[in-house]
């Protein structure tokens, strides 16, 4: 079970653009609500109300600060879930068979009722996408939300995962990222996503687009910002000329 | 309003971290990056929308005004404005006189100048070319005085360049953007469509440049103008109401004339003489009393805050407390955590709820207070109304208040209960219902006594604000009726049946220039928008007679008059044309002791104080450290884990602080609402919320620094008396010790519910 | 990463007690029955007591037996199965040996072999981890191994070879830092790469996704002060190996020098088990602003 197979029919995945991403959470805490009513486990919170407060998240947004140096700092919301590797190493060490990697579609998995809480899995994933629950002891992961991408009970449009619905933003999208010709694989070509962390030899599916350089590039000297008073009459006088020409 | 997300090429967007309509902006965002549009975000910090921006602005707090006045002066300089709009939909022809009033005809219409015969009329002659300057018989068309004003040096953005903390090139270079944005990538819109002047047109003219601002601009004692200004620059590039630009949601927009005026007569046995909020059109329409004195106790709509058309709900303790102007015996609140987040000086305000008069009699006798949740406020009431949560009773997001509209259409909503409450909790719309009924009040008791109500739903589907007009819209009559109809005893069910909402589309030809178009005032009349029951078509004012009504008085003209210390500052802040002043608190202290600014910003994953109630939110939030600009983290040797000092010349408090690159450099800020007091909302007294989350409001004074004149002024906005959070002046010091607990200490509150289980899961496990 | 006692205390004594079965089982002890019959318990407790100590650390112990099946492609499986069958063999020698009074050499043989298999996986279930750099190299079998060999010769009483296994223990282990402590910066991950934000300019975290603490941080990002390690990597070596050589070149070792040679060996093991994880550094610190 924990052998990946030769290779997966699809590869779904997410896009995640970080050129849109407004940080809101709003993904993290719908991930949280639907695989809490879903797939496996709900997830659980150790001292809700209390002094320390703890539980498990399949997605977190973590926001940093790019400094370049000689333009202003940008700073960039950065969401984190799994990447569904074609190489992962979080399905090759569990030793119970728990973790499995679909061959139809490349989806990571964890059979919930296989897993004897170990942790290796988690430890071999280099992105931090494995939590173990604090109440079932159970690992959770991302599911890409298996029960929703191809649920006959939901309408069209609920088929794709939870965060993906949820982002006002429109900063996350989901497809085949093994298919050159789906929507998702060209706005990653287009945009230049880029794997994560690719020195770790995961192979991960998910690409993030960078945020797009910026551009200030326009003529302030040229026609735009002519000067009216410099024209005979001044300004009163250009504007008599141009309302004559309404 | 909104930007139209899907036609605009460039989007300024002012001071806004969140805002009311965040998801629809946060949509907005998405298209403009999928479309490629540009954002440009004018704010002193870079974080959420502002970080995706493909240009940021960091500028310095309450200097917007400036730097928008220096982009109307580049655009004027440059003839980059839209004349023809201008002499059609502003009043920007309309005649002054030597006053500073508008020149009317003997109906009370403004007056224009035509161009070729030189002769006047009314404003909404068909088929006249109205003058923009010249004087003639004394009157002058307000454009003149207005592009004198901005054209003078003292609005160039070299003027203004080291005050906001923006770079010469960068002012010129984004108002060369809005010109080529708004005049090189101009559009129609072929949809033929008639004004209210009766003039035919082929299309819509595209102005692709649109605006957004929120509090940035409005929290600050120039708030006013600054926002007038922002009007007046999109008035110039022709893009309010244009496609492409920025359209108001129905039922706006409404000239002033179609707004109540505020009501404050109380006579014993019977209702409030009008709404108690509205729009004063002059001195005339204050509320104060014989003596001058405000008639309400937040002194709106007095000299202090002429404008206040939300109310002052910021000076309401404060006031109560002194009794000034007159001494309460009961303050009854509902939904707003007055001990806490939502007021100026916390640490005061908790005084002033409990201080006592020299007999030992509480200054403010009785506190009734209606929440949901065990609020810091719940801890000072004498009698608590424990609500509902939203999710266990009925709401109205109405047309009459706040609706859910927008540009293309009109919509409101409903709440509806969709959990049983599993405690002793009663909506509080209801309660009021029922204690309106028992006090046998008109509007809530039958004829026979019987309360008319029998729930706060009940009222929803039957009150009726005038004839066939009631909170809810749609389904009305039969079912079917959009707008207008008489009661509907299945409306609630309609609602539910269509998700909870109601839309209404704005007929296509009525789309834009909506205060200008014949066929959607017609509409919008129909629908049941206006009072009057008939169209309210309108010029936009870039002069605005009323406040020169005012500004009058303080000239000393009329018999309506401020009293002599406010004299000067409404004579300025009342100018009918956009100005920039500093902000009050800064003119007050000495600002070498108090270089920085410090503001806060609402996290997109809270709602104020009680989004800690959410088990999963309160991880994301759980504390907030202040940010402090990197190059000043190193100049006073902070490291990581440090905790700072934050001293303004109200307070002090002691915070954890953390170094951020993507800030204005005088600018420090933290998130809004974290820092709980310890033991309130059911919390663990040792919650990070309560250790370590700490308010800013602390060191916010309600009042300006006294100036020696025996006069304590609000910090507020002379105008529209909008609290002035963001003036706040501080200065930092590394505190000597990390933590352990943020400063001030406000002590323990004891919580009136039980404490929250160990663990929580949610949901169950499917198979 | 977090030095959870569980583990120290699993890789310390199951070390110790294999170590110990490739000792025995290619050279054992000659002498009484009750002797042989002795150190075979102590193996075989050390074992069990180190795989009974990594139970603590499952979510799900009672699923504990699940992790027989996947040994083709997992190393901890491998590792439990191993450690099951050379503690079955191991038994079946030390039975036959008591109760034949001799030592049968094949069987032995295959118990050394399996002993040291069981070795080897347990440290390549670090190894294999090529998100923990400092773990990822041959010099974590390596350090297992020479700890394995030097401590069961010490229990076995070998003092010549425990001398030199000692020794050599503590040359690995130095090497194994040495290698170990650049192994971050050449696996190359760093906050660019982890985030993709590779344009230019230093990565930092303003803002982490959650205020509190969670699971990744508690078990995954330790961090150890540089000085405090540097001090109890010298106190590792010189309980590991300087004092067993010291004493053991300047004495003869009795049962009771060598009684506490062993307990000055293994606590030096148990030190280094603690640093073994402590110093680990995951690559997921990176998203936390690691480094
Ligand atoms: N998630 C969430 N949404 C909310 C709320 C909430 O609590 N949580 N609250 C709701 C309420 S009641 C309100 S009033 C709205 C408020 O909505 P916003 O106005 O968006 O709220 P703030 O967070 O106060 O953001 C003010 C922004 O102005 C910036 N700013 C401060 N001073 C200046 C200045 O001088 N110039 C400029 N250009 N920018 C400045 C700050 O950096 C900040 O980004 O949000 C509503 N929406
Ligand atoms: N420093 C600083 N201070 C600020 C601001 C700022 O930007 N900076 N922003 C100001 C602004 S714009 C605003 S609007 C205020 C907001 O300040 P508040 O209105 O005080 O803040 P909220 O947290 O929304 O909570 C109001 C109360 O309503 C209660 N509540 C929640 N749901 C219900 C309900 O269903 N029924 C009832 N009866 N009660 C309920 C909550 O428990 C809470 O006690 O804060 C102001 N204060
Ligand atoms: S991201 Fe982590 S958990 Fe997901 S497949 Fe890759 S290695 Fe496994
Ligand atoms: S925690 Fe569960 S899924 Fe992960 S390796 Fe262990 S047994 Fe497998
Ligand atoms: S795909 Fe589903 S499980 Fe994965 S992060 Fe999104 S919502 Fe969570
Ligand atoms: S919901 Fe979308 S915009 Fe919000 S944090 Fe998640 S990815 Fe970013
Ligand atoms: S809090 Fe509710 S109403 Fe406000 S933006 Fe979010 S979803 Fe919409
Ligand atoms: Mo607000």
């Amino acid at each position: 079970m924990t052998s990946l197979p030769e290779r997966t029919e699809k590869s779904l995945g997410l896009v995640i653009d970080l050129d849109t991403c407004v940080g809101c959470h709003a993904c993290v805490v719908s991930c949280k609500e639907w695989n809490s009513a879903a797939y496996g486990a709900p997830l659980g919170d150790l001292d809700p109300y209390g002094a320390a407060p703890e539980g498990a998240f399949l997605n977190r947004v973590h926001t940093y600060e790019v400094d370049p140096g000689d333009q202003a700092p940008r700073v960039v919301h950065f969401p984190r879930s799994c990447l569904h590797c074609a190489d992962a190493p979080c399905v090759t060490v569990c030793p119970t068979g728990a973790s499995w990697k679909r061959a139809e579609d490349g989806i990571v998995l964890v059979n919930e009722d296989d897993c004897m809480g170990c942790g290796l899995c988690a430890w071999a994933c280099p992105y931090g996408a494995r939590e173990l629950d604090p109440i079932e002891n159970v690992m959770k992961k991302c599911t890409l939300c298996v029960d929703r991408i191809d649920n006959p009970h939901l309408p069209e449009e609920d088929r794709v995962p939870a965060c993906v619905r949820a982002c006002p933003a429109g900063a996350r999208h989901f497809g085949d990222l093994a298919d050159p010709s789906s929507a998702i694989s060209q706005l990653s070509e287009a945009r230049g996503g880029v794997a994560l962390l690719p020195e770790q030899g995961t192979a991960p599916v998910n690409r993030y687009l960078p945020p797009r350089p910026k551009s200030d590039q326009i003529d302030v000297l040229g026609p735009l910002l002519t000067q009216r008073e410099e024209e005979p009459g001044g300004f009163f006088g250009w504007l008599d000329r141009t309302l004559e020409r309404l | 309003g909104a930007p139209d997300w899907e036609r605009t090429e460039l989007f300024l967007l002012f001071g806004t971290a969140e805002d009311h309509d965040s998801n629809p902006i946060k949509m907005g965002l998405g298209r403009l990056k999928e479309r490629g549009a540009k954002v440009v975000a004018i704010n002193p910090i870079r974080t959420g929308y502002n970080a995706v921006a493909d240009e940021w602005v960091g500028i310095t707090p309450g200097t917007d005004g400036l730097f928008i006045l220096a982009l109307v002066h580049e655009l004027l300089r440059a003839g980059r404005i839209d004349l023809d709009y201008l002499c059609r939909w502003t009043n920007a022809p309309v005649l002054l006189d030597a006053d500073g009033l508008f020149a009317r005809d003997a109906d009370g219409k403004e007056l224009v100048r035509d161009r070729e015969s030189g002769a006047v009329f009314p404003f909404d002659t068909p088929g006249i070319k109205p003058a923009l300057h010249g004087t003639v018989d004394g009157l002058t068309p307000v454009f003149e005085g207005l592009a004198q004003r901005y054209l003078a040096p003292e609005h160039s953005p070299d003027a203004v360049a080291e005050r906001c903390g923006v770079p010469v090139e960068t002012t010129r270079r984004i108002a060369a953007e809005l010109a080529q944005a708004a005049f090189e990538k101009s559009f129609e819109v072929k949809t033929p469509w008639t004004d209210f002047r009766g003039e035919r047109h082929e299309s819509f003219p595209g102005r692709p440049v649109a605006m957004h601002a929120m509090r940035g601009i409005s929290a600050h004692s120039n708030g006013f103008q600054t926002t007038r200004a922002l009007h007046m620059l999109q008035l110039l590039l022709g893009t309010v109401e244009a496609p492409g630009g920025f359209r108001f949601k129905p039922p706006y927009p409404k000239p002033v004339s179609a707004h109540p005026k505020p009501h404050a007569k109380v006579t014993p046995g019977k209702p409030l003489d009008g709404p108690h909020l509205g729009y004063p059109r002059g001195p005339e329409d204050l509320l104060l009393r014989e003596d001058g004195s405000a008639a309400r106790i937040d002194k709106a709509y007095s000299w202090d805050a002429p404008l206040a058309a939300h109310g002052m709900m910021h000076m309401v303790i404060s006031n109560a407390h002194a009794g000034d102007p007159y001494p309460i015996d009961t303050l009854f609140l509902y939904m707003a955590n007055m001990a806490w987040n939502s007021s100026m000086g916390t640490s005061r305000v908790i005084e002033m709820l409990t201080d006592t008069d020299a007999d030992g009699s509480y200054k403010i006798p009785r506190i009734i207070y209606a929440d949901a949740y065990s609020s810091e406020m719940v801890a000072f009431a004498d009698l608590v109304f424990p609500d509902t949560t939203y999710l266990e009773r009925h709401d109205c997001i109405s047309l009459l208040d706040r609706p859910i509209s927008e540009p293309d259409l009109a919509a409101d909503a409903i709440r509806w209960p969709v959990v049983e409450p599993d405690r002793d909790v009663r909506g509080f719309q209801s309660a009021l219902l029922d204690l309106g009924a028992r006090l046998g009040l008109p509007g809530m008791t039958a004829e026979d006594g019987s309360p008319l109500y029998s729930d706060y739903a009940d009222y929803i589907t039957r009150h009726l604000r005038r004839a066939d007009v009631g909170p809810l819209a749609g389904f009305r009559g039969d079912g079917t009726a959009d707008g207008r109809g008489a009661p509907n005893p299945d409306q609630i069910e309609r609602y539910k049946a269509n998700g909870g909402f109601w839309t209404a589309e704005v007929p296509a030809d009525g789309l834009y220039f909506k205060q200008a178009n014949a066929s959607y005032q017609a509409w919008a009349a129909e629908m049941g928008f206006y009072v009057s029951d008939a169209p309210e078509p309108y010029l936009f004012q870039l002069y605005a007679e009323p406040l020169r009504k005012f500004q009058r008085a303080a000239e000393g003209l009329g018999p309506n008059q401020p009293p002599d210390h406010l004299r000067a500052r409404v004579k300025e802040a009342m100018d009918p044309l956009p100005i920039w002043y500093p902000p009050f608190e800064e003119t007050a202290i000495d600002l070498d002791a108090y270089p920085l600014h410090a503001i806060t910003q609402r996290p997109a994953a809270m709602y104020h104080a009680w989004g800690s109630q959410n088990a999963w939110l309160r991880q994301i939030h759980g504390e907030n450290p202040l940010y402090i600009p990197t190059q000043l983290w190193t100049d006073l040797g902070f490291e990581r884990g440090d905790w700072a000092w934050v001293i303004s010349p109200h307070g002090r408090i002691k915070v954890p602080a953390a170094p951020m690159g993507a800030l204005n450099g005088k600018t420090v800020w933290t998130w809004n609402a974290i820092g709980k007091r310890s033991g309130a909302w059911a919390l663990d007294p040792e919650a990070p919320e309560a250790r370590r989350g700490f308010l800013l409001n602390h060191l916010i004074h309600e009042l300006l620094p006294a100036k020696g004149d025996g006069h304590r002024w609000a910090n507020s906005d002379p105008v529209t008396g909008q609290a002035a959070w963001y003036d706040l002046r501080v200065r930092i010091e590394r505190a000597e010790s990390a933590g352990p607990q943020s400063l001030p200490d406000t002590g323990r509150q004891q919580s009136p519910v039980p404490s929250a289980p160990s663990r929580h899961t949610f949901g169950e496990r499917s198979e | 990463m977090h030095p959870a006692p569980s583990l120290i205390v699993f890789t310390t004594l199951s070390g110790a007690g294999f170590g110990l079965m490739i000792w025995l089982g290619l050279a054992p002890m000659d002498g009484e029955i009750w002797v042989a019959a002795v150190f075979s318990l102590i193996a075989l407790g050390l074992a069990s007591g180190g795989l009974l100590a990594s139970l603590a650390h499952l979510g799900r112990p009672e699923r504990a037996w699940k992790a027989l099946s996947q040994w083709r492609s997992s190393w901890l499986s491998r590792e439990g199965t191993l450690a099951i069958l050379t503690v079955g063999l191991f038994s079946l020698y030390a039975v036959l040996w008591v109760a034949s009074g001799r030592p049968a050499p094949i069987i032995g043989g295959l118990a050394s072999a399996a002993a040291f298999a069981t070795v080897v996986s347990t440290a390549m279930i670090y190894a294999s981890l090529k998100s923990i750099p400092r773990w990822h190299s041959p010099w974590t079998p390596a350090v297992f191994v020479a700890a394995a060999l030097a401590g069961g010769a010490l229990l076995a009483g070998q003092v010549l070879a425990a001398l030199v296994l000692t020794a050599g223990l503590a040359l690995i282990q130095v090497a194994a830092w040495h290698w170990g402590d650049g192994a971050f910066a050449r696996a190359g991950s760093t906050r660019s790469t982890a985030t993709g934000l590779t344009g230019g300019g230093d990565v930092r975290q303003l803002e982490p996704p959650h205020t509190g603490s969670n699971y990744l941080l508690r078990e995954m990002v330790h961090v150890v002060g540089r000085r405090h390690s540097r001090r109890l990597r010298v106190i590792a070596l010189i309980l590991v190996a300087g004092l067993p050589l010291t004493f053991g070149l300047l004495f003869t070792v009795g049962h009771g020098l060598g009684a506490l040679l062993v307990v000055s060996h293994l606590t030096g093991v148990v030190i280094l088990r603690w640093l073994f994880f402590a110093e680990a550094e995951h690559v997921v610190g990176l998203y936390y602003g690691a480094r």
